[in-house]
């Protein structure tokens, strides 16, 4: 036996940086991780790396010309960053929009809601090294991002919205198409059931890591799925409707544990619901144009506005301040990926390099949104 | 065709009759290593494409079709593509540890082979301790993973190191125990007898237990999903492999398949009756059985997320160790009423 003093004996704190190229960090972000061996002590976000200054860029485009810059915040939901845009502008002009443009913009950003859920889900999995269960979401997403192709072209980066209506009416097959989509999206559903979200490892991996209760929650400022995980159904499509959302029939899924795997699940029960919208929207489909009579050149009347919409992934909130000119004065984005950042290192410590991995995909964060 | 390689050996034997002993063993060794060797590189080539081919087909793909027919030479081109690369070896790196460790890695990979019977009478060394000497040089992998992961002077490569310790040196200790009750039946530690000792019932039958305990077991000897924290590719993006680069992370990829080749091997050896079987040549018989558990091995990793570090190890030390215990018991106390009902006593 060695004879060691005491007071020799220490342990040594590793300081691990993770990212900006790491495989689980979904984006360039960095995570400056103190490790007491595998246990993660403290979690320090850097965040920075995909800064474009879309929020600068706004003061020197025209109100038009901003609406592509959206699509490029959270880029897995685009269509919802356009809507918020197009929504705040209209607030603003007081414009109204044609009833087939807002049916239009449901069903769209219902979509595209589905197609981030989905992405969260999958690459979820996939941070578990769930290799197999990435596979089904992704290709129903392919489906969805046909049905934008179909519309107007592009599939990531949209810019389908327009102030005062939308781009393009649907093409013939659309509605067949998306009708086919709903049909097999509980399928889907079901064999992501299957395949990963019964599986007793996944739920031992999930279960009570990166727990955050509903306090703790709220002072951070959590909303979106990451705050209804926790019990609280706040949803701005029914506390605050928005556009004609007050028209539609759905139910807030909630969960209560506030942990990985209600942020997981609460995901594929707000698909069940979109889904549910999209159909209403669909049978209730009127005729008309899909675009309002919007002059050329847009100067709304000095004056600011805030528009807050519910994201894919939280509130995200536009605003607004207009000189009268024919660009923003102001433009502030309030992304919801940014805020749910801010609670990860809450969320993370405590847990082991696994545990952190499995916090940082429940929240669901975008660095395109994160950063701006 | 039963007899095609044993005839082959038989034939260089022939060859060497002049040539004094110790020339004939050193031959016959070298013949033996080249065949263990071509058995190992072109199973580590074809499980790779294998490997792609299941996980293709488990998740609705077509996986590589392009180079040659059905894709078949795929693997044989990245070989060509890893040899090609240029060897990295990171300035902050302990050089020696860092060049030995990929080296050393694959020694136990291929010693191993000796005591495999590959078919009746194709057993490169039949040791009278093969199952002790399986499972002692099978250990030393750690070492050159650890070697790996500290030479590299990569925190990750730290991390995946000190997890493949942990991990490794937990699961040999029910691998062996559960190995132990095959060996009470058979009376022998020699895989040629346990596989004769099997021509009426094989130990699968006997030991569903201990077979369980050892598939799994073996699945974390070999790091293999779920159990591949080592690499931990979400995690530690690739553990102790991070540094290598070209050859180096080939031997390292080599040698990990070279190993599910071998525990698989056993298996069957310990298991599945070893190369009997009706009909077809026994070395045959041999190859479909390994092939049957290699699939089941990879179905698990394209089925199941990542396990934790600390559910691993409690799962090892809470469950699999005290059922590999009770299993000998067990296997023990029915030896012997087995025997009082036969033979009238103990």
């Amino acid at each position: 036996m060695l004879a060691v003093a005491k007071e020799d004996l220490y342990t040594q704190e590793i300081e691990l940086n993770m990212g900006p190229q790491h495989p689980s960090t979904h984006g360039v972000y960095r995570a400056l991780l103190t490790l007491d061996g595998e246990k993660v002590i403290k979690v320090e976000n850097i965040i920075g790396y995909l800064h474009r200054g879309i929020e600068k860029l706004a003061e020197d485009r025209t109100y038009t010309q901003f609406i592509p810059y959206t699509a490029r915040l959270d880029y897995l939901a685009g269509m919802l960053n356009n809507l918020g845009y197009v929504q705040a502008v209209e607030k603003l002009m007081g414009v109204a929009v044609p009833e087939r443009a807002e049916y239009l913009r449901i069903i769209m950003a219902e979509l595209s809601r589905i197609a981030s859920h989905m992405i969260m889900v999958a690459s979820m999995a996939l941070d578990l090294s769930g290799w197999t269960a990435w596979f089904p979401p992704f290709r129903e997403r392919e489906r969805i991002l046909d049905l934008f192709e179909m519309t107007c072209g592009s599939r990531i980066t949209v810019s389908y919205m327009r102030i005062g209506g939308v781009a393009a009416d649907i093409p013939d097959g659309f509605l067949p198409a998306l009708e086919a989509f709903l049909n097999d999206l509980p399928g889907m559903i079901a064999e992501m059931n299957g395949l990963i979200t019964g599986n007793e490892i996944f739920k031992a991996r999930c279960q009570g890591v990166g727990k955050i209760d509903l306090e703790t929650a709220l002072a951070y400022g959590l909303t979106g799925p990451n705050l209804r995980a926790c019990g609280l159904p706040f949803d701005l499509r029914k506390a605050k409707p928005y556009g004609i959302y007050d028209r539609f029939d759905f139910d807030i899924p909630t969960l209560s544990n506030g942990d990985s795997y209600d942020r997981f699940v609460i995901r594929l029960l707000e698909m069940e619901q979109s889904a549910r919208i999209i159909r209403q929207a669909m049978a209730a489909l009127p005729d008309g144009s899909v675009m309002a009579k919007v002059p050329r050149v847009l100067k709304p009347s000095p004056g600011e506005v805030y528009h807050q919409i519910e994201g894919a992934k939280g509130i995200l909130g536009y605003y607004l301040v207009s000189d009268g000119s024919n660009k923003p004065y102001r433009l502030h984005i309030h992304g919801p990926s940014f805020v749910n950042l801010g609670a990860l290192p809450r969320i993370a410590a405590g847990g082991n390099i696994q545990d952190f991995v499995v916090a940082i995909a429940s929240i669901d964060i975008v660095l395109g949104e994160v950063d701006r | 065709m039963e007899n095609i390689f044993t005839d082959l050996a038989a034939l260089i034997n022939g060859f060497l009759a002049g040539a004094p002993p110790w020339l004939q063993t050193l031959a016959m060794g070298i013949v033996y290593l080249v065949g263990v060797l071509a058995f190992i590189f072109l199973n580590a080539i074809y499980l790779i494409y294998l490997e792609r081919k299941i996980s293709a087909y488990m998740q609705q793909r077509i996986g590589p079709n392009r180079l040659g027919p059905h894709g078949l030479l795929q693997s044989v081109a990245d070989a060509v593509k890893l040899l090609g690369k240029e060897d990295i070896i990171p300035r902050g790196a302990d050089k020696w540890v860092f060049i030995i460790a990929s080296v050393i890695i694959f020694i136990p990979a291929v010693m191993v082979y000796a005591i495999i019977p590959f078919g009746k009478g194709m057993i490169p060394v039949d040791l009278n301790i093969g199952v002790f000497y399986f499972l002692a040089v099978a250990s030393m992998t750690t070492i050159a993973i650890l070697m790996g992961g500290w030479g590299a002077n990569n925190k990750y490569a730290l991390l995946g190191s000190m997890r493949a310790v942990a991990q490794m040196v937990s699961y040999e200790i029910p691998l062996t125990f559960s190995l132990l009750g095959v060996i009470m039946l058979a009376g022998s530690l020699q895989t040629s007898q346990i596989v004769a000792a099997q021509s009426n019932v094989w130990y699968i039958l006997l030991q569903p237990l201990a077979f369980l305990i050892y598939f799994i077991a073996a699945t974390a000897e070999v790091n293999r999903a779920p159990f591949d924290l080592v690499e931990g590719e979400q995690e530690l993006i690739a553990g102790p492999y991070i540094e290598y680069t070209g050859m180096r992370y080939a031997l390292f990829y080599l040698s990990e398949y070279a190993n599910l080749v071998s525990v698989s091997a056993l298996a069957v050896t310990l298991f599945l009756g070893g190369w009997q079987g009706p009909w077809l040549p026994s070395w045959l018989w041999f190859l479909i059985k390994v092939y049957i558990m290699i699939f089941i091995f990879m179905w698990l990793r394209w089925t199941f997320p990542r396990i934790r570090i600390d559910h691993l190890l409690s799962f090892n030390w809470k469950v699999l160790l005290p059922l590999s215990l009770a299993n000998i018991l067990v296997t023990g106390v029915g030896i012997k009423i087995y025997q009082l009902l036969t033979l009238g006593r103990w």
